[in-house]
């Protein structure tokens, strides 16, 4: 039940991953360096290092590695916490339509010419609440004895129609397609100090919401009966814990773009290495999420340098076999074939 | 009545166009044990569910003189424990981890335990020899092992009344017993009210101080067991003949006749004679 071992690995590898995500880049800054820079920008030493540098690490790298942190926590928190409420280990933060929906958004600005524009996170971040809320509308109004599964549905349905007029929009704008692509494979290349202060307090009111029902999502693990029977009220809870989770997911992609898989994976392997009790598995996948995210940036921005990869095409591609080896790892050690 | 412990009137529960309960009345007094018996299909079920206010129903459900549609889930659950049939066991959970969960209706929403909580769970876990696998995950215990631990959950809950929907369905003859016994000592330890379905009749004649008979949704009889388990009671409402037979110590055994097929004697019964009350001559209970 304690979460302390877990999270100490966790948080060291956090610290490597963002050592590592700001002194690797086309200039190499030792992490000396990068330490000196930070401790001087919080007043607490007087660096040496170059002003050049200084400007790498603290304008350009470091907004990107903590903006990087910060939705990497979201989307591992917001799947961990998909996953509690709708008891569905392949629930993930897009479940309810947050990724169709911020996909439509973006697309329509992009579309309509304004693509570098302020209007493109505020259009996502519309995007991707507006579609979660009609399928909790649909979703609600379906089912009564099963309103699990009829939310669940109701998602599957809107995500569908939403990427319809969204695939439609961009088949009917030719010239832009290449940057609505971009911006669905998701990318941290942008990444400003702005985008981190618009996106942390929403970040944070989620966090905070979800790491206050880990007791309750542990409750909820015995089924919805018993979970009632034992004095909760699993729809209040539901629709609280996707509240939640929506406005920190939509405002981390908001800003990102769709990165996949890291809500599925992350907190999947929280659950196989340490202990699948949500009070563990929330604030351990908050602090690996992070750590994943920027490695996968720092990956995503090397590998094809000075190109960059979608970042959701590395989260899937060292994020699979990953995860296939835990899962083949956690097997073999409880004695299964 | 408002000195019973549980008591419901009109209680009726459609599913569509089925009645699952229809129109059932009765009360359970406070420590007493009530069994309810009947065919698989009679209503057992959603009675007891509607009991935990787990089924939408008509007709009131009063918990020690409270309507309980007027009483918010928590303060039910502080009043009402409920073992289904069938628990939800996370494979990963661990003895310790599943016991405190019971004490969610004493914690406010966000709210984790106190170490008086867990002091509390400890020594019921310490109750019903449950110690040593504190630290066990779920998957690793047997059917017997796994039953008592689903019951330290429901007393962690600290309610007067425990609800078990067939506690003892996946357990051989053997930790059946056991568990009913552990029942019995339980409630009265604890002056608990215990309402159970029960399928085997030979158990819950031997364990509840009142059965309640079930058949097609309808209460059709109400008594001690002796009044309930008749032969043309059971005929009627069973579906199935069955004989009821008394031990030479006065228990009551309920089996049902196989049927003759080789020309063996029509007294021929399937018995299933358990410890002390097994019987060296039988005689019928008409």
């Amino acid at each position: 039940m304690r979460a302390r071992g877990p999270l100490l690995v966790a948080s060291g590898f956090l610290l490597v991953a963002v050592l590592l995500g700001v002194s690797i880049g086309p200039v190499a800054i030792s992490p000396q360096a990068v330490l000196s820079t930070l401790l001087s920008h919080l007043g607490l030493v007087h660096s040496k290092v170059s002003s050049v540098d200084q400007a790498i690490v603290w304008d350009i790298r470091l907004p990107r590695v903590v903006l990087g942190c910060i939705v990497g926590a979201m989307l591992a928190a917001g799947g961990a916490a998909y996953q509690g409420v709708f008891r569905n280990p392949l629930a993930d933060p897009y479940l309810l339509g947050v990724a169709a929906g911020a996909g439509l958004g973006a697309t329509l600005v992009i579309v309509a010419g304004h693509d570098a524009s302020a209007l493109l996170p505020v259009a996502a971040f519309v995007g991707a609440v507006g579609a979660v809320a009609l399928t909790y509308l649909l979703g609600v109004s379906g089912d009564v004895r099963d309103s699990t599964r009829s939310i669940v549905l109701a998602g599957v349905a809107v995500a569908a129609l939403l990427t319809a007029v969204q695939t439609y929009l961009q088949q009917q704008h030719t010239p832009q397609i290449a940057q609505v692509y971009n911006w669905l494979l998701g990318s941290l290349s942008l990444a400003a100090w702005s985008d981190v202060g618009r996106v942390l307090p929403y970040v944070v009111l989620s966090a905070v919401v979800l790491l206050a029902h880990r007791r309750v999502l542990d409750v909820l693990r015995v089924g919805e009966d018993e979970a009632r029977s034992l004095g909760i009220h699993p729809a209040r809870t539901r629709a609280l814990v996707v509240g939640a989770a929506t406005l920190g997911t939509a405002a981390a992609v908001s800003v990102s773009g769709l990165i996949g898989f890291v809500g599925i994976i992350v907190p999947h392997t929280v659950r196989l290495a340490a202990r699948s009790s949500y009070r563990v598995v929330l604030p351990v996948s908050m602090v690996a999420g992070a750590a994943f995210l920027v490695l996968a940036d720092l990956l995503a921005r090397t590998v094809e340098a000075p190109a960059e990869v979608p970042i959701g095409v590395i989260t899937a591609l060292i994020g699979a076999p990953f995860f296939l080896f835990v899962l083949r790892a956690r097997r073999t050690e409880r004695g299964a074939p | 009545m408002t000195d019973a412990a549980v008591a419901f009137e009109h209680l009726t529960v459609r599913y569509g166009a089925t009645v699952a309960v229809d129109d059932a009345t009765g009360q359970v007094a406070p420590g007493e044990w009530v069994g309810l018996v009947g065919a698989n299909g009679a209503g057992k079920t959603t009675l007891l569910r509607s009991l935990a206010h787990l089924e939408p129903h008509q007709g009131t459900v009063r918990i020690g003189g409270r309507t309980l549609s007027g009483l918010t889930h928590r303060q039910r659950a502080r009043r009402v424990a409920y073992v289904p049939q069938k628990p939800e066991l996370p494979p990963d959970m661990t003895v310790g981890e599943y016991t405190l969960l019971g004490r969610t209706p004493h914690l406010g929403y966000f709210a984790v335990e106190s170490p008086g909580d867990r002091r509390l769970c400890a020594g019921l876990l310490a109750r019903l020899d449950l110690t040593a696998m504190a630290d066990r995950r779920l998957a690793t215990l047997s059917g017997g092992e796994l039953q008592r631990v689903v019951l330290a959950r429901a007393l962690a809950q600290e309610a007067p009344i425990l609800l078990l929907d067939e506690p003892t369905s996946a357990l051989d003859l053997g930790r059946r017993v056991e568990v009913l016994e552990l029942v019995d000592e339980l409630r009265r330890e604890r002056d608990l009210t215990v309402v159970s379905a029960l399928h085997d009749l030979t158990l819950a004649a031997d364990f509840t101080d009142r059965l309640l008979l079930m058949s097609g949704g309808v209460l059709v009889a109400d008594g001690r067991p002796r009044e309930v388990l008749r032969e043309p009671v059971l005929a009627e409402h069973l579906g199935a003949p069955v004989r009821v037979l008394e031990t030479a110590d006065g228990s009551l055994v309920v089996v049902s006749p196989a049927r003759r097929r080789h020309g063996a004697a029509p007294s021929t019964a399937r018995a299933e004679l358990h410890g002390s009350s097994a019987a060296e001559s039988v005689t019928s209970h008409g």
